[in-house]
């Protein structure tokens, strides 16, 4: 790992951003950039896989918001022949499920270079569609955030609060990424640092981009600590929180008692996938009588009859992987607590694996391997 | 009022327990007539839907049977069904369900009392912990 300290002109760390993204597509280190821009209407960023360096006009590499996992995307854009390098400007968040997503074949590799930036949290794409609107300034939502940055006291401005997934969210630092934005310990308005992974340093050298100077900063890594411990904090109080609440599966109904089955979570989940889920199939498709015996076996029952079903099955079939970017409760047009529940129910699946998701791209998903001699205790050994 | 009788599903690998199963007929091993089998080619074949389809349908426990370590047709498939297990039992306990109304067991072909007794014990089990609370929520 090199890095390298960009200056910032003007106090304006987005054009110092979008200087960096112009080289990269004009040396010819990608063909095409995949970066969040600003929308004409002011309401927010999108996703653009930009070619032609003129569009890098907007372009927000730091974009408070985070409408879709980029990880899906880059799955789209990678996973035949794309014809061209991509650099995908990403959060760490999106970076770890682009890990997760390679293990499943969803993702190659291949002409892709990843861009993490350091992420200072998102807000919902409505809380910011409306304080734009309200002019408390796209600026000033964005500015706020990276005034933290340099003590890692991170506070978005009144009136407004980051999503909770991000309150909660200890990865805030991109791991994996071929180059990394990092915003922590530093004034955003005076200097940017770009570290870059050694596998990217010769084709950097070599195309003239930029010298790499020194190791990484020391106060960027303390910062970023002082962040993910308080982040830490909110989790385990979350967490908490949940499980006194969520004391047996009649609580956990109760919980998501207003869910309407739309299925949101589950199309905003970058974990999930599958091409065809188990629940667009006629699997469970019942005969009409079978639900008269249901009803006259309870006297009565709540129809459809899927609910409890869907949401655990989606945490057997993906806590191990869940990355945390609370999508899914973005998603949720009642406002059910998701990410709460599949993070704490992950957290601890994980943790009987030692595997986190989107850590390390040689790690083996935990439902595709296993050891001999593990969890004998399963199948009725005596401790 | 009669005994509660309980209703175990039993997923079985077509290589080992179920051919354990049937060892336990043909030599008139007795064992409760409380389970319903579905027969399978490998325990690594059972999604974990399946097992939690069975238990919010109304079945006391879930009995999954597969062959010994070293043993899969398929090599590895009984493995991976341990890591299937383990996953669902953890989300049951988190969220406060019983997660021994699942049990996953190692019987050969040849393990015809093995089988038995399994069944025995694991009626015996389902009757202390009475009937699965899902039964008696309308709201599933």
């Amino acid at each position: 790992m090199k890095a390298t300290v960009v200056e910032v002109e003007n106090g304006d760390p987005l054009e110092a951003l979008r200087k960096l993204l112009r080289r990269f597509l004009e040396s010819k280190i990608v063909n095409a950039v995949l970066v969040p821009k600003a929308l004409p209407s002011g309401a927010g960023f999108v996703q653009t896989l930009i070619k032609d360096p003129e569009m890098l006009k907007d372009a927000h590499p730091l974009a408070p918001t985070m409408p879709v996992q980029s990880a899906r995307i880059v799955s789209n854009l990678t996973i035949g022949e794309p014809g061209g390098r991509i650099g995908a400007v990403m959060k760490s968040c999106e970076l770890r499920a682009v890990v997760e997503l390679a293990k499943f074949l969803q993702v190659k590799l291949d002409h892709l270079v990843t861009i993490g930036v350091d992420c200072l949290g998102t807000y919902e794409v409505k809380d910011y569609a409306r304080a734009a609107e309200e002019k408390q300034g796209a600026d000033s939502l964005t500015g706020q955030l990276l005034k933290g940055a340099k003590t890692g006291d991170v506070k978005p401005p009144d009136g407004i609060d980051l999503r909770l997934a991000c309150r909660m969210c200890e990865n805030p630092v991109p791991i994996n990424a071929d180059m990394t934005i990092g915003l922590f310990g530093h004034d955003a308005s005076q200097e940017i640092e770009v570290i870059v992974a050694d596998r990217m340093e010769a084709d950097l050298r070599d195309k003239g981009v930029f010298e790499l100077s020194s190791d990484e900063s020391d106060s960027r890594k303390q910062v970023a600590s002082q962040l993910i411990e308080q982040r830490i904090k909110t989790r385990d109080q979350v967490f908490r929180e949940f499980k006194e609440r969520v004391t047996d599966l009649e609580a956990l109904m109760n919980t998501l008692s207003t869910c309407i089955r739309c299925h949101n979570c589950m199309v905003a989940c970058p974990i999930c996938y599958c091409k065809e889920c188990v629940f667009r199939t006629p699997t469970f498709e019942h005969q009409s009588d079978q639900f008269l015996r249901w009803a006259d076996r309870k006297g009565g029952i709540q129809m459809p009859t899927d609910t409890l079903i869907f949401h655990l099955t989606r945490m057997a079939h993906m806590a191990t992987s869940c990355i945390g970017c609370g999508l899914c409760d973005s998603a949720c047009p009642n406002g059910l607590p998701v990410t709460s529940l599949f993070r704490m129910v992950g957290h601890e699946v994980q943790s009987l694996f030692d595997y986190v998701p989107g850590r390390d791209f040689e790690e083996t998903p935990p439902v595709t391997t296993f050891r001999e001699d593990e969890l004998q205790l399963e199948t009725g050994a005596k401790d | 009022m009669s005994e509660f009788e309980p209703r175990i599903v039993a997923f079985l690998c077509h290589w080992c327990t179920y051919t354990g199963a049937d060892l336990a007929g043909t030599t008139r091993q007795q064992y409760p007539p409380n389970i319903r089998i579905i027969h399978l080619m490998c325990s690594g074949a059972v999604d974990t839907i399946y097992v939690l389809k069975a238990l919010i349908d109304g079945a006391d426990g879930v009995l999954i049977g597969g062959c010994h370590p070293g043993d899969c047709h398929y090599q590895t498939g009984n493995y991976k069904a341990r890591r299937r297990v383990a996953i669902v039992k953890s989300i049951l306990s988190q969220l406060g369900y019983d997660p021994e109304r699942i049990w996953l067991r190692w019987i050969s072909a040849s393990e015809g009392k093995l089988f038995a007794d399994t069944v025995t014990h694991m009626v015996e089990e389902m009757k202390r912990k009475g009937p699965n609370p899902i039964k008696k929520m309308w709201t599933v």
